[in-house]
């Protein structure tokens, strides 16, 4: 019997992880024409709270009325449901596996804590600019879309990795 | 007969059961494949861990391939499917800051959520980072909106790019994805070698 720490760290095969992912996107493909996302539910998320605190500002300004409609609210939207779906997914695997614990920070043993918490807000700052501009993230854009063959999607997968490692030596000190 | 819920064969009173429901099996296999740790992610941009470029163009090239397969036994309606629209100027800003964000981060959105379900202090300082980054973005919009519709060529797809039929398409996706299978397995081991 394997203790909890080693088992913590095992995961499942990368590529029969790849091939029930991609299984995932046919089905969702399959059965809904669309595919699957992250970042839509928190669009959404910010979408609705501004309608709440300002409705006049965000009825006209030019990107929040674009989410809005008087039929249904903006979190009655399919993306939000499924990302409440990550959310339960994630904690019953890392369940499973023993790798839910109370909060920790993981970093280098080169950086301290509050360092990466610093760089891991920033990191997060840069992807939501960014995912507005690609029209999705790495699921949504890159992942679906290079699936489906949409042009833009080939074009997420290529400058998102692409930048990755063109600006990886700047940040080495983070990780490596 | 697919898109199941566009050509009636499932009530769309269904819609958000089934998104809870795809949503867990995406959830569950990121977390499995290791995505919730930002460190195993980040390997790939410095050649100690390829799991992301494994996973992920493993998982386009299934997807890829079952779409093909579909389209040809006629099981679903390829022309239904949603297709991105491309702006080559957005999507070209909008990569190269994602991709900094990457590398800075270690997340990526739908990892980091993962990262947060299993207790990661600094995927929820991530995701508190999405949320400022996207009310940044909506709140400049006006001053933005030229790039963000800048370069509009529609809902096009690369065989209207490359002028290449869908299947030439998902062979030469699958040669690239192999290929690159075999070049990450040998500089992994150059660069663990060199670590010992």
């Amino acid at each position: 019997m394997k203790n909890l720490e080693e088992r913590s760290e095992q995961y499942i095969n990368p590529y029969l992880g790849g091939v029930l992912l991609g299984l995932t996107v046919l089905l969702t493909v399959y059965i809904t024409g669309r595919g699957l996302g992250a970042t839509g539910a928190v669009k959404s998320t910010i979408v609705a709270a501004v309608d709440q605190v300002a409705p006049t500002y965000a009825e006209n300004q030019a990107y929040y009325s674009k989410f809005l409609s008087d039929d249904h609210h903006p979190m009655n939207n399919w993306l939000v449901f499924e990302t409440i779906g990550i959310f339960v997914g994630a904690f019953l695997s890392g369940l499973i596996a023993g790798r839910v614990k109370k909060f920790r920070i993981e970093h280098s043993p080169k950086i301290t804590p509050k360092t990466r918490l610093i760089f891991a807000t920033l990191g997060g700052v840069f992807f939501g600019i960014g995912s507005q501009f690609g029209r999705g993230c790495t699921s949504g854009a890159a992942l679906n879309g290079t699936a489906t063959m949409a042009t833009a999607g080939l074009l997420a997968m290529i400058f998102i990795f692409g930048s990755g490692y063109l600006f990886a030596y700047f940040f080495r000190k983070l990780w490596i | 007969m697919g898109p199941l819920i566009s050509q009636g064969y499932i009530n769309p009173e269904w819609n958000f059961v089934i998104a809870l429901l795809l949503g867990v099996a995406f959830g569950y296999i990121l977390e499995a494949s290791g995505f919730s740790s930002s460190r195993r992610l980040a390997g790939v941009f410095y050649g100690y861990d390829f799991v992301v470029l494994r996973v992920f163009m493993t998982a386009v090239m299934v997807a890829m391939i079952g779409l093909v397969y579909f389209d040809y036994m006629n099981w679903i309606d390829i022309s239904q499917i949603f297709i991105l629209p491309t702006f080559l100027t957005s999507v070209i800003v909008g990569g190269v800051i994602m991709g900094l964000g990457f590398i800075m981060g270690g997340y990526c959105p739908g990892t980091s959520f993962t990262g947060v379900a299993i207790g990661k202090l600094d995927a929820v300082f991530f995701t508190a980072g999405l949320f400022l980054g996207i009310f940044i973005f909506s709140s400049a919009f006006p001053l933005i909106e030229g790039i963000y519709y800048g370069g509009e060529l529609g809902p096009v797809t690369v065989m209207d790019t490359f002028g290449i039929s869908r299947g030439l398409f998902a062979f030469l996706f699958i040669v690239a994805t192999i290929s690159a299978f075999i070049l990450v397995s040998w500089i992994q081991k150059r660069v663990t070698k060199n670590e010992v």
